[in-house]
């Protein structure tokens, strides 16, 4: 169980933030090493070779890579507290659907909502709300996606709300206006620690995005 | 059990909707097995079990709410049904390792065998078929690594990786033979051929595996449509 574990990582990457909260959520020591994504490491390469993407978690010297089976390799190695996924198979699946959602559909409609402009930015702002929408409706009167405490689904789409205020100003509209319990349950996930320690300050974000902005030309 | 407690909404020429059944007949779980026909439309039945995606397969287990997404099903299929052969190994790390290459195969590879249908003109279609060599060289490796010396990914018997990668056979034999081309060849990928015919002749396999004639007649259609719809596009 115990062994080095090191993580690469970029400090704005919502998929790092997962590795960093499902550590954080099993109290594991690890080695925290930020990436120069213009600049990768040998160790990035070597790790990753297939994607060349962060994070990487490194686990005995063996690279486990995508951020949604690192959650699941952290939960299946460290089983013995602060379980991620439910127990029951069926709601395991449940939650893997949504965290498969969130994946499928969060990252790319937020991108656009700053990086584009006109009506192709309107259709981005109304689908992202929308899939925020189904995503509320998902968590219902629940504390968190995993019940009472924190769960996968919490992991995979708390990360994005550090990102929550750079899409407002760059979209020019309010998130939590349309999804109000959504709001509700990020400032409550961002009470516990696990999250709070692992979350940039979404001003900092909203600075990498503006300069992103500048580096890929977009007004 | 009665079959209907079981059922899963198909279509026969999706690799996708063939894991899940690939599944079931491992834990030799009888199930009722409804094909659509996706190129004349959804049937309410889809509609309302896969609101969100409206996709196949979906697997519906008695009265419990449809589950979706080929991968999830099978984990499902797994874990619910644990008294039979293990689909996914019971390391962690070698969870993760199938769960990883079963990503790549979805997220990178299988996108790059559909462009090499579609692919207008031959750079482009040069630059596809490169890309899916280098997956299969990937998967080459992969399995050398997985398998450890025996017959599938999963070892002894089939796992969960040769659920992903086995189901995408029927649409890599079309491509190799729309082409006139080897992409599973003796001499850069001599495992995975083996491998490949020890996955279509098994048990689990053998009856959803579409046949590779039928399936190239229907990617003919398909590919027609795609390249009218395409042509329709530029012409406004």
């Amino acid at each position: 169980m115990e062994g080095a574990v090191v993580l690469l990582d970029f400090w704005p990457s919502m998929f790092g933030m997962r590795t960093r909260i499902a550590l954080a959520e099993k109290g594991i020591k690890y080695e925290y090493r930020e990436e120069d994504l213009r600049n990768k490491s040998d160790l990035l390469l070597q790790m990753n070779p297939v994607h060349k993407k962060i994070p990487v978690l490194i686990h005995n010297g063996k690279p486990v890579c995508e951020s949604l089976i690192q959650v699941q390799y952290i939960d299946e190695v460290w089983n013995d507290r602060a379980p991620l996924l439910p127990s029951d198979p069926y709601k395991r699946a449940i939650a893997r659907f949504w965290a498969d959602f969130v994946d499928k559909k969060i990252y790319d409609l937020g991108s656009k909502v700053w990086k584009t402009k006109g009506e192709e930015q309107e259709t981005a702002k109304k689908e992202f709300i929308e899939s925020l929408k189904l995503l509320e409706g998902e968590l219902g009167d629940k504390a968190y996606f995993g019940g009472e405490n924190l769960g996968f689904v919490d992991v995979a789409l708390i990360p994005f709300y550090s990102w929550f205020y750079a899409y407002e100003k760059c979209g020019n509209f309010s998130i939590e206006a349309e999804c109000p319990k959504l709001i509700a349950w990020a400032k409550r996930c961002m009470q516990k620690e696990s999250v709070a320690k692992s979350l940039p300050d979404k001003e900092k974000v909203y600075e990498f995005v503006l300069h992103l902005k500048k580096v890929y030309g977009i007004e | 059990m009665a079959t209907s407690e079981v059922k899963v909404l198909g279509s026969w020429p999706s690799p996708y909707a063939m894991r899940p059944r690939i599944a079931l007949n491992i834990k030799s779980v009888d199930y009722e097995y409804i094909d659509e026909k996706l190129w004349e439309g959804k049937s309410q039945l889809l509609l309302q079990s896969n609101p969100v995606h409206k996709k196949i397969p979906v697997l519906i287990h008695g009265d419990r709410k449809p589950i979706c997404e080929s991968l999830i099903i099978v984990q499902y299929i797994n874990e619910t049904w644990s008294a039979g052969p293990s689909i996914l190994p019971s390391d962690p790390y070698e969870r993760a390792v199938a769960r990883f290459w079963a990503a790549y195969l979805d997220d990178k590879w299988f996108p790059a065998v559909k462009s090499v249908g579609i692919a207008k003109g031959d750079e482009e279609k040069k630059a596809a078929i490169a890309q899916v060599e280098e997956g299969l060289a990937l998967m080459e490796g992969a399995f050398g690594d997985c398998s450890k010396g025996k017959g599938f990914f999963g070892g002894d018997e089939i796992g969960y990786l040769d659920i992903a990668f086995g189901s995408f056979l029927g649409w890599l034999r079309v491509t190799e033979k729309f082409n006139g081309m080897k992409l599973l060849d003796e001499g850069k990928t001599p495992a995975l051929v083996r491998w490949a015919d020890r996955f279509c002749s098994h048990g689990s396999v053998k009856d959803v595996m579409p046949d590779t004639d039928k399936l190239a007649e229907f990617g003919k259609m398909v590919i027609a449509k795609i390249r009218a719809a395409g042509a329709a596009a530029e012409r406004h």
